[in-house]
């Protein structure tokens, strides 16, 4: 058929639906047209817009094979209590076919306190493991061989800290740094601009990361060095174009950052990762994927003179959205991640983290747990949707999202390139603005009834409170505190001493690779508390923007 | 006599999830309340002494994080206690399993807000309670 | 308990009470202000002014920990502006001076512009001589932007200082009257930001062509108030203008105005609200108002004859 013939059909067809539609108004406003046809994709170019698995743009996903090569790492997240708890379950997760670890730290670690300092009180070993010194790296890995496993740490702040007790600890196991595979989070900006968890201001801070991507580049070349993540500023609130678009104007300061610090784009880009959110609109949340992709790709290749193909492939690790689970009907979240898991498989991921049906309301058991990673397996070798490359790509509706979400991806980059970047737009408060905007419309799109979270605002029923959750022990605080006190009476406090002097002198010293000095200060059993002591007292700390 | 209500709005503890803590502000801006907005990280203490400095009728907390048992009842008693403000109101919000919830009102958390609560009702709460 | 006694012998909760009837307008903010008025006077008041996102309050924190290092116990009363479709507001300014909380010898207070504009400077001058009365060394009173109603808050400031970020683009163009008029001082924040030496130029032109220049320049100082640079500079500046206004009586002049426009402030307040009581209470508004929709009387023959009435 003709584009003129369709474009006829097309007036005919709407003329007919026009009245019937009319008679239900809360579907007649959605967003999105309520059907798409060839008309809107006819600008969109096959070769230089979508071409083939492991072909730039890259829109349909970044090796040839995809999953008929290998399903994508289910790995999931955990990590809780202390380090002999979370030992614990890490082996329990590689018992039940899990393919990769991911370390959950609670927040005194992510922050760079030791469980003995006040403002610790309360939080200890409660979102996450609890690690203090290499001591307690060592018992967190103990029985795992880390030349097998790859590892993927959520730290950002303290990231070259935390790095530098694995690759202690793998020395001590007899594994050289060259063999490790992993990934750290590594990722500042968005903590600025939607987690949290920051520490030092944005000068510093991107100082210590263009620090690990030269260090790694050289000593630990299988490590994926930062995972940019859009996870968080989704969960913060932002629509899924933001989520990506954001994501990406960080990670191009993170490029820009490394280039001015003198490395080859070449040498380091391909060590880069992504991190998205599989949220609840499966066909965006696929769009949103491929779009990712062609933006990057270009972004590296256009911006940056990228030569090597790995430099221009988005790799992505991606977590079913938290903020979508709801307290009410729990067990209406296991087809809420089912649902999410498609689209990040659809989406082409290349790793996953399903959440278990109550995070709403506490951290997960092991029976929830279990859950969550056989949803993954069910999609993998039942469903069908991780047989073909790419399923989707054709469809009219997704290939028009998929350049309906680039676009404005786009015109966010542009708006934060005028501002100076994504450090300058994080400072002015920008970014998190725009966020908030969403997740306040969001809200109140739910509130009103315009969107409908089932259970929630609608379909809701008289419960029972939920039993059986998981409670970390209340004593984790003072065991670790304990255990803290007792390490630190047996090390060597000179050598401590030394090391930490040293780390000071090197922090002031703008053109020092920090990663030797931190982890020559792990190794005399320094704690996490006294390293990031030691760069607070030179760096500063973050004061955050907010604009309400 | 213009008298508004005003609402401290506080992010104890550590954790940066800030989504529903900003959420609840504007929607009690809305409201037409006055909201001091504290930011992310502070110490009980801290809370208690804004709370006072600014005289609030309300002290509206969000935890994520787990911490709540152990800060919840700290502000309580800093506010109550060594500031003497026993008049404020004061309320909690985050992940917070249902177990917990009777030691909060125990310890003088007047209403526990769990994912999933509309914002009216926050709002409808603190009209109905707020002492001023 | 006895608000102004409580606050005279350094009770915080007092003095926060005693700003909340102030702003409340309670029937007993008039007692405590009364019992609270003799021991004022004493307190440096420095108003801080300047466009939204110039970082007012981080340089706020930066000046008053500055000023704490001296040994000097410090006020700030931080004014946001209130919603004018909600009435609500968010008060944020606090947030810049988190670490200034647990400090004893510091005390922040929030306050939104509420609905009478008027009646916010009076309120904001009251509030200032609470923290004067309760012994405050150093008061700062911050306010956003630079339009007639927070010119008149600062004027309850002995020196006004207006800060201003480069990158404002033609903004500085359209509130330069405002700001050539109240600023005895020029700030300019985030100096390391594109623009700035820019800026400095534009606002020397300007106040060279200001015919009213009294023999105080008001000098320009740079500064990064997020890093501290130029802060010890910034309250060199302070500190000379506050001398020049005490030695050459302009401190008094300023002073005695202030007094002068606060009591006719006060009376003309008092009596309007007496007059609306009367008419707008009674219920005797409605019905002058029908008389003039009729086309009966006019507003100005009632005003008149009210004004006769209650004037006896």
């Amino acid at each position: 058929m003709s584009n003129e013939k369709i474009q006829e059909e097309l007036a005919k067809y709407q003329a007919s639906v026009e009245k019937a539609i009319a008679r239900f108004p809360e579907r007649e406003h959605l967003p999105e047209q309520r059907l798409y046809t060839p008309l809107d994709i006819k600008d969109t170019d096959y070769a230089d817009e979508i071409s083939f698995p492991g072909v730039y743009p890259y829109t349909r996903g970044v090796q040839p094979t995809m999953y008929r090569g290998r399903f994508w790492t289910m790995r999931m997240y955990a990590g809780f209590s202390t380090a002999e708890e979370s030992n614990k379950r890490y082996r329990y997760l590689i018992e039940s076919g899990a393919t990769g670890l991911s370390c959950a730290f609670d927040l005194p670690t992510q922050i760079g306190y030791d469980s003995t300092d006040p403002i610790s009180e309360g939080e200890v070993g409660k979102v996450g493991v609890a690690i203090d010194s290499l001591a307690d790296m060592e018992i967190l890995f103990d029985q795992i061989d880390l030349g097998k496993v790859s590892t993927s740490m959520t730290i950002n702040a303290p990231a070259s800290v935390l790095l530098a007790m694995y690759i202690a600890v793998a020395e001590k196991q007899g594994v050289s740094a060259d063999q490790l595979k992993g990934t750290i989070q590594n990722d500042i900006l968005k903590e600025y601009a939607a987690r949290g968890t920051y520490i030092f201001p944005p000068r510093p801070s991107m100082r210590l990361i263009t620090n690990i991507f030269e260090y790694c580049s050289k000593n630990v070349p299988k490590w994926n060095t930062i995972s940019i993540s859009g996870y968080h500023i989704r969960e913060a609130g932002s629509t899924a174009a933001q989520e990506i678009a954001f994501t990406i104007a960080d990670g191009i300061a993170y490029v820009e950052a490394a280039i001015k610090a003198g490395l080859n784009v070449d040498d380091f880009a391909g060590r880069l990762s992504f991190f998205w959110n599989a949220h609840n609109n499966v066909l965006e949340e696929v769009a949103k994927f491929r779009a990712s992709r062609r933006v990057w790709a270009k972004v590296m290749k256009e911006r940056f003179k990228a030569e090597k193909p790995k430099s221009m492939m988005l790799r992505v690790h991606t977590q079913t959205a938290g903020s979508m689970l709801t307290a009410q009907q729990p067990n209406n979240n296991i087809v809420r991640v089912a649902l999410q898991t498609a689209a990040a498989v659809m989406g082409g991921t290349q790793s996953l983290h399903t959440n278990s049906r109550d995070e709403a309301l506490a951290l997960p058991t092991e029976e929830s747990v279990m859950i969550a990673l056989r949803t993954q397996q069910i999609v993998a070798y039942e469903s069908g949707l991780a047989d073909v490359i790419d399923p989707l790509a054709g469809s009219y509706y997704v290939e028009a999202m998929t350049n309906k979400i680039e676009a404005e991806a786009w015109d966010y980059i542009k708006k934060i390139d005028e501002m100076g970047g994504a450090v300058a737009a994080i400072e002015k408060g920008y970014i998190q603005k725009e966020i908030q905007d969403s997740a306040y419309k969001w809200q109140m799109d739910v509130e009103s009834g315009a969107r409908t979270i089932v259970g929630v605002n609608k379909f809701q029923i008289e419960e029972e409170a939920p039993k059986n959750l998981l409670r970390v022990d209340a004593s984790v605080g003072e065991k670790q505190k304990a255990k803290v006190e007792a390490m630190k009476a047996k090390r060597d406090n000179d050598a401590v001493k030394a090391a930490l002097a040293d780390l000071k002198t090197a922090c002031q010293d703008e053109n020092e690779n920090l990663m030797p000095h931190i982890l020559a200060a792990v190794k005399t059993y320094a704690t996490l508390g006294e390293i990031c002591g030691v760069m607070r007292e030179v760096f500063g700390e973050y004061e955050a923007h907010v604009n309400l | 006599m213009e008298k508004k209500i005003r609402v401290l709005v506080a992010k104890p503890g550590l954790d940066g999830h800030d989504r529903g803590a900003k959420v609840v502000a504007r929607a009690l801006r809305d409201a037409g309340f006055e909201v001091i907005y504290t930011g992310l990280r502070q110490t009980p203490e801290q809370i208690a002494e804004a709370a006072l400095q600014e005289d609030v009728n309300v002290v509206a907390m969000s935890i994520l994080s787990g911490a709540h048992p152990h800060l919840f009842p700290k502000v309580v008693d800093l506010v109550r206690n060594k500031n003497g403000m026993k008049d404020v109101l004061i309320i909690g919000g985050g992940v917070i399993p249902e177990g917990d919830i009777p030691a909060l009102k125990e310890a003088g958390i007047a209403e526990v807000f769990t994912p999933g609560t509309p914002t009216s009702d926050v709002v409808d709460f603190i009209k109905a309670n707020v002492k001023a | 308990m006895d608000i102004a006694e409580e606050l005279l012998q350094g009770n915080r909760l007092a003095l926060s009470r005693a700003i909340t009837a102030i702003e409340n307008e309670y029937d007993e903010a008039t007692e405590i202000m009364k019992k609270l008025y003799p021991h004022t006077g004493h307190a440096f008041v420095l108003g801080i002014t300047g466009p939204p996102g110039a970082g007012k309050s981080t340089l706020t924190d930066r000046l008053a920990r500055a000023y704490r290092e001296q040994g000097k116990t410090v006020g700030i009363v931080a004014v946001d502006p209130t919603s004018p479709f909600t009435g609500g507001a968010i008060l944020g300014d606090r947030i810049r001076m988190n670490g200034l909380t647990l400090d004893e010898g510091v005390f922040i207070r929030s306050m939104g512009t509420r609905g009478s504009l008027g009646g916010l400077s009076h309120k904001t001058a009251d509030a200032v001589k609470a923290m004067d009365a309760f012994g405050k060394d150093v008061i700062f009173v911050e306010t956003v932007g630079v339009g007639q109603s927070e010119v008149d808050i600062v004027k309850a400031a002995d020196t006004t200082m207006v800060v201003l970020i480069p990158g404002m683009g033609d903004d500085i163009q359209a509130i330069k009257a405002g700001i050539l008029e109240i600023g005895d001082l020029f700030c300019i924040n985030k100096a390391d930001h594109d623009g700035a030496d820019k800026l400095v130029r534009e606002l020397n032109m300007m106040l060279d062509l200001d015919s009213n220049m009294s023999d105080w320049r008001p000098p320009i100082q740079k500064v990064i108030a997020s890093q501290g640079e130029g802060i010890e500079e910034l309250i060199g500046y302070i500190e000379k203008h506050y001398a020049y206004i005490q030695g050459n009586g302009l401190l008094a002049e300023r002073r005695t105005k202030r007094i002068r426009d606060e009591m006719l402030d006060i009376l003309s307040s008092n009596i309007g609200r007496y007059i609306k009581g009367k008419i707008v209470d009674s219920g005797r508004l409605d019905g002058y108002v029908e008389s003039i929709r009729k086309h009966e009387t006019d507003p100005y023959t009632v005003v008149g004859d009210i004004m006769k009435e209650m004037l006896k």
